[in-house]
């Protein structure tokens, strides 16, 4: 359990994170989404006890990170920013050090490392200088270190930065398999990331908390949740016709991507009608698609207008 | 293990882990044997002592013992990885505490390493043993002020290179502040207990009554308590640099 009250965070004039609120269960992904310089990781930080808050408390697991730091600290994995390591070290000694200064057991200490280093794929650079390792196992010898103890809370500071598709895909496997009775906070610029791994998501802008939902309900928060894009060759005579669809508000056209968007008026169901349309009519298309809902949208939505109040 | 015991073995482990150690003990070596032989004049004196061996340290220390200290936490705070650091279990004074016993351990091995003009003073004549022990505690101690002034240093900037400067400075006015030359000056200016209380901070002649042979307890206590509060200045420092 999570809990922080009014979280405050001033440099010098500076308002990095102003009065933020709210609770972490056992077993939620929370997605941490934000603009830059929106506060993201000024939070993970002061989560993590590394700053000092101005203002505010946050309890993990029951401890209050400021009164008592080392029990927090404990029960949290945390994964900085750019992933961190002490470069000459190989993720051999690496590892061992973090084993030792977790205090845990020497009995089960190597089956540990033996467990953390296969579930990450590190056995090809174990006795590789880290500052010597791609960036990919970089951020790999960071996430191994963050669950070595097996931490009840794991805070990583965007995970996936500068992974190829298959490093990002690896990583959110991985979050997904962690047991289900923790804790993960992951802040992330992905959003196709929030839907796959998160089971919440908190946007922060201008350090405050602007939307506190699931992945799903942040997208149905779009217009473009339950419009209907359709790819066809005359996009001015599919407009047209959309048009008349009952339930339809708007109609855009997109000459980039050569499609028409069909948006519903508020609580309309418009897919149905406009497949029969299509049907009846037959209509030439190329492809018929029902729109979730655009985390993007969503998001550069809520940010812009959650900035400027 | 302890926490600081922990953090000591890794700190002083990476040391070893690049050349920059195996540098830095060769050049140590070699300097502090010219010092001893060419300036000092070790033969030529005819006597069975270490003097002139131990008269170059402190300023041996002026220019290496910053070059350990620099990377102390301006690295750290380079990489990110005092991020890291500070989020593992362990308390901010241990962590500078190990760190800095680490790096004087290191610079201790240095200077044990100088075991052989020892020997050759035993082997060349009859010098008095507990004279050079102390000698050796003291430019240990001497050392290991050094190194807390360039801990706190290194705290309060990223790049090394303006904590190496920054410290020598510091060291260097450290140094001299027991010299006539100082206090000559500063007895035009400032009244007599203030002059004695700029002298009093003088390296050299802390460092010159212990390698007397003289133990003093002011001598050990003035390198306790340079250390002490450079320790802690350290740990402020952090504290107020952390967001940076």
């Amino acid at each position: 359990m999570i809990e922080i009250k009014n979280l405050t965070k001033r440099y010098g004039d500076l308002l990095a994170v102003d009065s933020i609120s709210f609770t972490v269960a056992p077993g939620e992904v929370l997605g941490f989404l934000g603009p830059n310089g929106a506060g993201k990781s000024t939070t993970m930080k002061m989560i993590a006890g590394f700053l000092t808050p101005s203002d505010g408390s946050i309890s993990v697991c029951g401890f209050d990170v400021e009164k008592q730091p080392l029990e927090a600290k404990r029960c949290i994995g945390y994964l900085p920013e750019g992933a961190p390591a002490w470069g000459e070290m190989t993720p051999a000694g690496f590892l061992s050090f973090i084993a030792d200064i977790r205090g845990i057991a020497p009995g089960v200490r190597e089956k540990r490392i033996r467990e953390v280093v296969a579930r990450l794929g590190l056995e090809r650079v174990f006795e590789q200088p880290i500052e010597t390792l791609s960036k990919g196992f970089k951020r790999r010898v960071g996430i191994a270190q963050a669950i070595l103890h097996d931490p009840k809370v794991l805070v990583l500071d965007e995970p996936t930065d500068g992974l190829d598709p298959n490093q990002k895909h690896e990583v959110r496997t991985l979050i997904q398999g962690l047991a289900k009775d923790k804790i993960v906070i992951v802040s992330t610029h992905i959003l196709e990331e929030v839907h796959a791994v998160c089971t919440r998501a908190i946007i922060i802008a201008a350090g405050k908390v602007v939307a506190d939902a699931t992945p799903d309900d942040l997208e149905a928060r779009s217009r473009y949740h339950g419009a209907v894009t359709v790819r066809a060759d005359d996009l001015d005579a599919m407009k047209a016709s959309l048009a008349k669809v009952g339930g339809v508000d708007e109609v855009l056209v997109d000459l980039e991507d050569k499609v028409v968007t069909a948006f519903p008026c508020k609580g309309q169901a418009i897919f149905g009608p406009i497949t029969r349309l299509i049907q009846d009519q037959k209509l030439p298309v190329h492809e018929v698609l029902l729109e979730r809902g655009r985390l993007d949208e969503v998001f550069r939505t809520i940010t812009q207008t959650g900035a400027r109040s | 293990m302890s926490p600081v015991a922990v953090l000591f073995k890794r700190e002083l482990g990476s040391y070893f882990a690049t050349p920059v150690a195996y540098v830095f003990i060769v050049i140590f070596l070699v300097l502090a044997n010219a010092f001893a032989f060419q300036l000092g004049g070790l033969f030529e004196r005819g006597q069975a002592d270490l003097r002139p061996f131990f008269d170059f340290h402190p300023w041996l220390y002026l220019f290496l013992v910053p070059a350990v200290a620099m990377r102390l936490w301006a690295e750290e705070r380079n990489t990110g990885s005092i991020e890291l650091l500070l989020t593992l279990p362990v308390t901010q004074n241990q962590a500078v505490l190990g760190k800095f016993l680490a790096a004087w351990a290191f610079v201790g091995i240095a200077l044990a390493l100088t075991f052989p003009i020892w020997i050759t003073v035993n082997y060349l004549g009859d010098p008095d043993n507990g004279v050079i022990l102390a000698s050796y505690c003291g430019s240990l101690l001497m050392a290991g002020g050094f190194l807390a002034i360039g801990s706190a240093v290194s705290a309060a900037t990223r790049s090394q290179v303006i904590a190496f400067i920054i410290t020598v400075v510091i060291c260097f006015s450290l140094l001299l502040a027991g010299h006539p030359l100082v206090l000559g000056f500063a007895k035009l200016a400032l009244p007599q207990w203030m002059v004695d209380g700029v002298a009093s901070l003088s390296f050299i002649t802390h460092f010159t009554s212990i390698s007397k042979g003289v133990i003093d307890l002011r001598d050990l206590v003035f390198f306790g308590l340079l250390i002490g509060f450079f320790l802690y200045a350290t740990s402020v420092v952090i504290d107020l640099k952390k967001a940076d």
